[in-house]
């Protein structure tokens, strides 16, 4: 049975008479977001090289070493980066382990139990926090967040969790309120919105008949949300955390308000440490001398590296899930 | 309506001719003397219509950009040593002087009381002295009851003219700083946390109880910040302030210096403030535009003459009047056009 009768030209071959200009400015138009396509390519091979360039006489002068050796000595024109890769390691993977948790946590509640009249205010306000310049984090982080931090939790945490065997060397340090421990908790705070936004806007597109059939089956929230929510909506969750990491890796102000800017790597969390992105903010304008300023552009070269590695690894992972989707009951 | 817009478009030819006539220069570099160029610049636009543009995009940046020739004139905190401004081809002239300044956060210390020396401070920044009942620091302040408190030391993160007065002061107080840290815009600091720019370090020396840290003069006095009293080189107790840096750059040997390179910290004198330094000014030696050039000059000079109040208003110091005459001198013999000719003669 024919549902389109015969006569009824196909919506996607225009009338005759508009074939003539039709063509020309389809053709015109592909070339148009083709040529922004490759701005955006360019952009990023000339970026790419251009940090190379700048990063080689770094490169070149320290070898590998530049990137397992925690030197930093201006005076002497002694370079190894080691510190700031480790710091912004270690202060992202602190603001996903808190970020990532809280912003599931707060996508769950409103989308699968928050009352309708507070769920577009609190949506809104999730929102807004991400609106908020980093500057402001950091000085939030510094004047009032790291001042109570340090006099009221620091301590806490270290005549409790500090006493625990193996875990108690994370809690080490002086309780001044900044550092480390602290730059991962900004993070954390500045990345919430974004996961929390993406994940909930990834929950509201479960069809409602998938949750009703298992709340039908006798299913819990909770059973519903990790069963059903969770499996069909991993990729735009992945997503989500993807682009709250990318945000971290690069955050420079705030981090730099509240980590303490010393190149130094220590277990304990409360020490001061640094990133890469607030070494760069920090020293790159006075940084005359051409190997200090090259060694910088070679933080900026692994930030960049880093970055790319995220976003493919969970490109990876996504193209993973989806080849097992289906397969599972 | 075509009367009027011929009206117009004469007013906005005269407007044109009128701004083509001035030339405006831009100079580009340190941070540390930013607020007093701009006042001048303001001062010297509304007196001679003239404007200066100065953008404070560090000193290193500041270097580079008057190498390029893309400004006229280049500023500088830590000065360029003598060889290097040869093969530049630049000339090098101070222009204005501040101090660093101790700080601290420490209980029951009015400002100003504290006492310290050279030596103590750099063994506190090495991080050999760490608490403030340290013998030390007794033996300087006798009479004075020291909290046993640990001391948390305060630096700057970013590079800075400041951490290079403050570096190069503890270099030439203590052989050991000199030997194992050295003198620079950034450092590889033994201890502490690092604070970015003076309002970082002073928001850190504010809220850590027992901290030591140092910001320009200027910014602790605004901010009412606890200054420590130094030891200066001929053993006298100083506070900063305008006269102390004052006498630290006169008692300076400034002909003796290539390029005025000198940095004044640890000077003669009695009166004189341990860590004081002049910002300077970098031009090319070999003006392809001479007539930017002589501008430059103009500004400098007219700063030099009616700048000295607005300059104590925000808390630097201006040249003595026989350090102007010698950089006046120095303009007329080194500053040339491209075909040797000196841009400015006689006076």
């Amino acid at each position: 049975m024919r549902l389109i009768p015969a006569h009824v030209p196909r919506a996607s071959r225009p009338p005759a008479r508009r074939v003539a200009t039709g063509q020309w400015q389809d053709a015109a138009f592909e070339r148009l977001t083709q040529g922004f396509a490759l701005v955006v390519l360019a952009t990023l091979a000339a970026i790419l090289v251009a940090l190379a360039i700048s990063a080689w006489p770094a490169l070149s002068a320290f070898g590998p070493a530049f990137f397992v050796t925690n030197a930093w000595n201006p005076v002497t024109g002694a370079f190894g980066g080691l510190a700031p890769i480790y710091g912004t390691l270690v202060t992202s993977a602190i603001a996903l382990a808190i970020g990532v948790p809280v912003s599931f946590g707060i996508a769950l509640f409103l989308t699968e139990m928050c009352p309708a009249p507070l769920r577009r205010a609190l949506g809104t306000a999730v929102e807004l926090l991400a609106a908020i310049p980093s500057i402001i984090y950091g000085m939030w982080g510094l004047f009032v967040f790291a001042p109570w931090f340090g006099d009221r939790v620091q301590p806490l945490l270290q005549s409790t969790a500090g006493e625990l065997p193996v875990v108690g060397a994370l809690f080490q340090g002086p309780p001044s309120g900044i550092g480390i421990l602290t730059a991962g908790i900004i993070l954390s705070v500045m990345i919430i919105p974004f996961i929390a936004s993406v994940m909930r806007d990834v929950f509201e597109i479960v069809p409602s008949v998938l949750k009703e059939s298992a709340y039908g089956l006798g299913a819990t929230t909770w059973e519903v949300v990790w069963n059903v929510v969770l499996p069909y909506t991993r990729i735009g969750v992945i997503g989500g955390i993807m682009l709250g990491l990318g945000r971290a890796l690069g955050e420079t102000m705030a981090v730099t308000f509240v980590i303490g800017n010393a190149y130094r790597i220590s277990a304990g969390l409360f020490h001061p440490g640094n990133s890469i992105a607030s070494a760069l903010a920090n020293e790159f304008n006075e940084a005359a001398d051409p190997i200090h300023r090259a060694s910088l552009v070679t933080l900026g070269l692994v930030l960049f590296v880093l970055t790319v590695v995220v976003l493919a690894l969970s490109r990876l992972l996504i193209s993973r899930l989806a080849k097992g989707e289906g397969t599972r009951t | 309506m075509s009367r009027m817009a011929r009206t117009l478009a004469a007013t906005l030819l005269a407007a044109m001719a009128g701004l083509a006539h001035a030339v405006d220069i831009t100079g580009a570099g340190a941070t540390f003397p930013f607020p007093v160029y701009a006042k001048w610049a303001e001062a010297y636009q509304k007196s001679t219509g003239a404007s200066v543009n100065y953008q404070s995009i560090g000193s290193g940046a500041g270097i580079a950009q008057i190498k390029a020739r893309t400004v006229d004139f280049g500023a500088t905190d830590m000065p360029v040593a003598g060889p290097d401004l040869a093969s530049a081809g630049l000339v090098q002239f101070p222009a204005i002087i501040g101090g660093v300044v101790p700080i601290v956060n420490l209980e029951g210390a009015a400002p100003g009381e504290l006492r310290l020396d050279g030596r103590a401070l750099a063994d506190i920044f090495l991080g050999r002295i760490t608490r403030w009942n340290d013998p030390a620091i007794a033996a300087l302040n006798p009479g004075v009851k020291l909290p046993s408190g640990a001391i948390t030391v305060v630096r700057r993160s970013d590079g800075s003219g400041t951490t290079f007065l403050w570096t190069d002061y503890l270099s030439k107080a203590s052989p050991e700083w000199k030997a194992k840290v050295g003198a620079g815009t950034a450092v590889a600091w033994p201890e502490g946390v690092g604070g970015k720019g003076n309002e970082g370090v002073a928001a850190y020396v504010q809220r850590i109880k027992g901290s030591i840290g140092y910001v320009e003069y200027a910014y602790a006095k605004r901010n009412r910040m606890k200054h420590v009293a130094m030891r200066n080189r001929d053993g006298q107790f100083v506070q900063p302030d305008y006269r102390s840096f004052q006498a630290a750059a006169a008692g300076a040997d400034w002909k003796g210096a290539p390029g005025f390179g000198l940095v004044l910290t640890d000077q003669p004198g009695n009166g004189s403030w341990p860590v004081t330094g002049a910002s300077f000014i970098l031009m090319q030696a070999t003006q392809e535009r001479p007539e930017r050039g002589v501008e430059a000059m103009k500004f400098f000079a007219w700063s030099f003459a009616h700048g000295a109040k607005m300059a104590a208003e925000l808390d630097y110091v201006a040249l003595p009047e026989a350090l102007v005459r010698q950089v006046e001198s120095a303009w007329r013999a080194r500053i040339r056009d491209a075909s040797g000719k000196a841009l400015l003669g006689a006076p």
